[in-house]
């Protein structure tokens, strides 16, 4: 399952990566969102994987997985989707007020809908 | 601590000038000249104890772990240099209340002056090597401030520019200097440094440690070849060049030499490099001083010169010459300042200080031409006045100092210097106030007011004075001074006037006699000198500048183009360049943690989100499209979690997923949908084979990571072990979230409340101006459907809001011991409130919310921060789990009630700022909706 993990990481990276390489908004801000995935992942992937065994006292197991990486991811997630409304909105202000969606601001090719 | 007070009370007192200036420009320079009054009152009461040798430590820690710490000592060095800088401060202080003019912000100029003053108090007294950087780096700023204080005056603004980039970036070699030489001694206290001196020159480090420090000294004492800045800054007022040039600013390098004297002097580096940079700078002040026709500018070289020698003095490292160079130290404050104000009053009564323009002042303005003469005649060295005495040991000195094994060089380049400081110290004498009378002066010359020469006609009585009686005068002080200098090995300070016939004073005769003689014939040198090339030190420094500047703006343009995507391109492709170094670099081998084994609901995940990837990255053109394969890759994300026994994180990111899609819908609304095709191939198989090995790295990254054990152990071993006992709950994530690392969580939902707050100020502000009429003219790219809230819709969702809003403190409650909490039950109820929004609208919904989100948002935080708070009552920090102070030894009511207190504020956050985001968007779209009028209200419900 490692392997499958780490090339599922590596997909959604190279995925995020192209995607934020393109020069409009929106493909940008899903590149960030594909991005946030991976490394929520990755940081999770610390604690190694493990299965059947949640980080809860309760079921009285003889051992857990690490929950110290969970905790983080947790917050990172919720973290992200701040940061992804965050510059979704920047990118919509900012075609509202350019009438172009290029990251650049370019108004050239951008303002088809003047 | 009235040690303290002494360096303190002028930045104190900085203040009141600029508040008394309203009762008027008396009052205003009687407050400055109180302040700096009381701080030499208090540093004269230190008097009896310096002179009996005693030491005085003022101690205070401020960063003791940096090794920073508020110590100040006053020695005989330092008394003697903060009694020059107080006491000619003091005299400043009153000629500048007479020589500024009524259009000059008086105000001002005290407060200026008084920083300074406190900065160079500071350095004289700092027992703590960063501590005087510190106070270092201040006077430079506030000579800065001085220097430039005629704001109208490009040179002014220029020269105020030209002193703080030189003496600045000296400064910071210093700062490197000083940090080695800590290093070395293994304190920062000078006190330390000073006795350690023996293993700080026997370190390798010695030279470096040198030079830097040096660099530091030679630019604030403006010593060849950095003392090109100190002409520049004669653009100031008078007061602040004769305080400046006299006095301080640029003794403060002289002054470091003289403090690191016992740790860093006594070595041929020392000698040659200090020694030789002082012979040098000497001349060629002096030199360049005799053809400056501006008055100011004669003196400021011929600063240079006299800082020259003082330098030199130093370098030649013998107690004897350490000696003669504090007392030309005391002497040079006392006939340059004078000269200064003489200058500055001929300039003010004259109208013009070009000596060109000047002579036969004597009878014009005798009492100035008094003051003038006398001073002159101390600094071209004339038998009687205390320069003379100076002058005379230095020629002493030279006389007997060995020259790369000559004997002849230093007595004869030093004779040298000395002839031409006769030649510009008679020529400001004779070409200004002797000679015939003119009358083609731009004013009516006359005597300035008693005020204006009363501190200069003071500091030649000092001039004569010393002259007279050096013994009985300075002698005690110049001792304890050259003491401290020395580390106790000054010898018994005898200053004589007549020593009989000596090296010394042939060498005095002959530059007497040729000094005026250069005088003279001062025709034929002018024309000298005007056959050799004279750079112009100016010009190269503006070159020298401009060429950074220009390489600086070459380097940002190049990288800062203003192309987001090139930045992009450029951080990814260092990112993968850096890794890949890291990677080829060092030897690795494969995992030898055992996996796990490939499972079909694994496989089937992992091929979902493989394709929804590439699906994704090709027909990323059709927006739509790409915002459901987001959320198919979410999905998975969240199975992946649960797959790996993290219930949490799924429920969170689940959760998530939904809030970010209706989010991404929501503001895709107004975007185009499709992305159109703008770059060219090539372009994006460059973007393609990044990512790929981005992606490449971060895969190897992973899985090199996961098949390998704890280098040594995790540390949650800890949080699992106390996690119930500690703690009081047994979800362990949700125990490090709200306790372990509960401030963590604080940061993390403050910095959710800010984003979203940031969301909500750029989306309230697009209701006006462009981006509104945007809005309102805006038309539908895509059909909308003939019923935008259906009715079903409508219905379902009001029956689900309460069960949903059940579930979200169902999912709440059972947080602290299974799966949920605060975060996911904050994003469930934000679920089941938005949807009342997509399904009746905004305006029905927003009519029935009573709640403002700003306001729950910062209830959320203060609660969070409440709860931390409230361990200080237990006097236990912040956020410290409620249990430590509760003593059952089970799981009690009361610790679980605490937590759950900073999960409520948790909760809270989430709620108002998913909300606060979500609905101020759909606001958007009603005004987009209702806007253009040609389509219909969308919320008649």
């Amino acid at each position: 399952m490692e392997y499958l993990l780490a090339s599922g990481v590596g997909v959604l990276t190279a995925a995020g990566v192209y995607m934020i390489l393109r020069g409009r908004s929106f493909p940008v801000v899903i590149g960030m969102a594909l991005l946030s995935y991976a490394v929520n992942v990755l940081l999770f992937s610390m604690g190694r994987l493990t299965i059947d065994r949640p980080p809860v006292l309760l079921l009285e197991l003889d051992n857990y997985t690490d929950p110290l990486p969970q905790a983080l991811v947790l917050t990172a997630i919720v973290i992200s989707f701040g940061m992804t409304a965050l510059i979704v909105v920047l990118a919509l202000r900012s075609f509202l007020e350019s009438g172009s969606d290029h990251v650049d601001g370019e108004t050239a090719e951008g303002g088809t809908r003047e | 601590m009235s040690l303290v007070l002494i360096a303190l009370l002028p930045f104190i007192g900085a203040i009141l000038p600029a508040l008394m200036i309203r009762a008027g420009r008396n009052a205003c320079a009687l407050t400055a000249g109180s302040v700096t009054l009381t701080s030499l009152i208090l540093l004269l009461s230190y008097a009896p104890a310096v002179f009996g040798g005693e030491v005085i430590q003022a101690r205070f820690e401020w960063l003791p772990g940096l090794g920073l710490n508020a110590n100040f000592f006053l020695d005989g060095l330092g008394f003697f240099f903060a009694l020059l800088i107080l006491g000619i401060g003091l005299l400043i202080i009153v000629y500048a209340r007479f020589y500024l003019s009524k259009q000059d912000p008086m105000g001002l100029f005290y407060v200026y002056l008084l920083l300074f003053q406190g900065a160079m108090v500071g350095i004289t007294l700092s027992d703590n090597i960063l501590l005087l950087l510190i106070f270092w780096e201040l006077t430079s700023l506030s000579s800065f401030l001085l220097i430039g204080y005629w704001k109208h005056l490009p040179e002014g603004r220029q020269g105020a520019r030209m002193a703080l980039m030189v003496t600045g970036s000296g400064g910071m070699a210093m700062i490197a200097g000083m940090l080695i030489l800590g290093n070395i001694a293994g304190s920062y206290d000078l006190t330390v440094i000073l006795q350690s001196g023996e293993a700080i020159k026997a370190s390798p480090l010695y030279l470096p440690a040198l030079l830097l420090i040096l660099g530091g000294a030679f630019t604030k004492s403006a010593q060849f070849p950095f003392h090109f800045w100190l002409p520049h800054a004669m653009a100031a007022p008078t007061p602040v060049s004769a305080y400046l040039h006299s006095a301080t600013m640029v003794k403060a390098g002289v002054f470091l030499m003289a403090r690191m004297w016992p740790a860093l002097a006594g070595t041929p580096e020392w000698f040659y490099i200090v020694a030789t940079a002082g012979l040098v700078t000497m001349i060629v002040g002096a030199w360049i001083s005799i053809f400056k026709d501006d008055l100011k500018g004669l003196l400021a070289f011929s600063t240079v010169s006299q800082l020259g020698l003082m330098t030199m003095l130093l370098g030649f490292g013998t107690p004897m010459a350490a000696l003669a160079a504090v007392f030309h130290i005391l002497n040079h404050a006392t006939f340059k300042a004078a000269l200064f104000m003489t200058a500055g009053i001929v300039d003010h009564e004259v109208g013009t200080r070009d000596a060109k323009r000047l002579g036969g002042l004597v009878t014009l303005m005798p009492i100035t031409a008094t003051i003038a003469m006398i001073a002159a005649a101390s600094s071209a060295g004339l038998p009687l006045f205390n320069g003379f005495l100076s002058k005379e040991m230095m020629l002493y000195e030279a006389s007997h100092t060995y020259y790369l094994g000559q004997e002849w060089i230093l007595p004869v380049l030093a004779t040298v210097g000395a002839v031409f400081s006769v030649a510009y110290s008679a020529r400001y004498a004779i070409h200004v106030f002797l000679g015939k009378e003119r009358h083609d002066y731009p004013s009516h010359p006359h005597d300035p007011p008693f005020g204006m020469w009363a501190p200069a006609g003071l500091l030649v009585v000092l001039v004569v004075a010393i002259g007279l009686l050096p013994q009985a005068i300075a002698g005690p002080l110049v001792q304890v001074a050259s003491n401290a200098v020395t580390n106790g090995t000054a010898p018994v300070v005898d200053i004589k006037i007549w020593h009989g016939v000596n090296a010394a004073l042939i060498m005095s005769m002959i530059a007497l006699a040729l000094g005026l003689l250069l005088l003279w014939r001062y025709g034929t040198f002018v024309a000298l000198r005007q056959r050799f090339p004279r750079p112009e030190a100016k010009d190269i420094f503006d070159r020298l500048v401009d060429r950074t500047a220009a390489a600086a703006t070459f380097v940002t343009d190049g990288l800062q183009n203003g192309s987001l995507q090139r930045y992009l391109a450029t951080m990814v492709a260092t990112m993968i360049l850096v890794g890949a170094a890291g990677f080829f670099g060092g030897s690795h081998g494969a995992g030898t943690r055992a996996t796990l084994p490939i499972s079909p609901l694994g496989l089937i995940g992992w091929l979902l989100l493989v394709a929804a990837c590439l699906t994704l990255v090709f027909f990323h053109h059709r927006r739509l499209l790409t915002l459901i394969l987001v959320g198919v890759i979410g999905l998975i994300v969240s199975l992946g979690f649960f797959y790996f026994a993290a219930p949490d994180l799924a429920l969170t990111q689940i959760s998530v997923e939904v809030v970010t899609v209706i989010l991404l819908l929501l503001a895709l609304n107004f975007l185009p949908k499709q992305t159109p095709v703008a770059e060219f191939a090539p372009r994006r198989w460059r973007d393609a084979v990044l990512a790929g090995l981005a992606g490449l790295g971060v895969a190897g990254l992973t899985l090199a990571i996961t098949t390998r054990d704890f280098f040594a152990g995790s540390i949650s071993e800890f949080h699992l072990a106390n996690s119930y006992p500690g703690g009081g709950g047994t979800n362990v994530v949700n125990v490090i979230l709200v306790d372990f690392r509960g401030f963590d969580t604080y940061g993390e939902i403050i910095v959710l409340g800010i984003a979203a707050l940031a969301i909500f100020a750029l989306l309230e502000s697009s209701l006006h101006g462009k981006a509104s009429k945007r809005l309102a003219n805006w038309v539908p790219e895509t059909a909308r459907a003939f019923d935008s809230h259906p009715l079903l819709l409508v219905v379902a969702s009001r029956a689900l809001l309460p069960f949903a809003l059940l579930v979200g403190i169902f999912i709440f409650l059972r947080g602290h011991n299974e799966p949920g909490g605060g975060f996911i039950a904050g994003l469930v109820v934000s679920i089941a409130l938005i949807i009342q929004y997509m399904a009746s609208g905004f305006q029905w919904a927003h009519a029935r919310v009573r709640v403002d989100y700003h306001a729950v948002i910062g209830l959320g935080v203060l609660v969070a921060g409440l709860t931390g708070v409230a361990a200080w009552i237990a006097e236990r920090p912040f956020l410290t789990s409620d249990f430590t102070y509760v003593s059952l030894p089970v799981v009690g009511t009361f610790e679980v009630a605490t937590a759950m207190a900073f999960d409520v504020g948790v909760f809270l956050t989430v709620v108002g700022a998913v909300m606060l985001a979500l609905a101020n968007l759909s606001r958007i779209g009603r005004l987009a909706e209702t806007g253009g009028g040609s389509h219909p209200i969308a919320s008649q419900h």
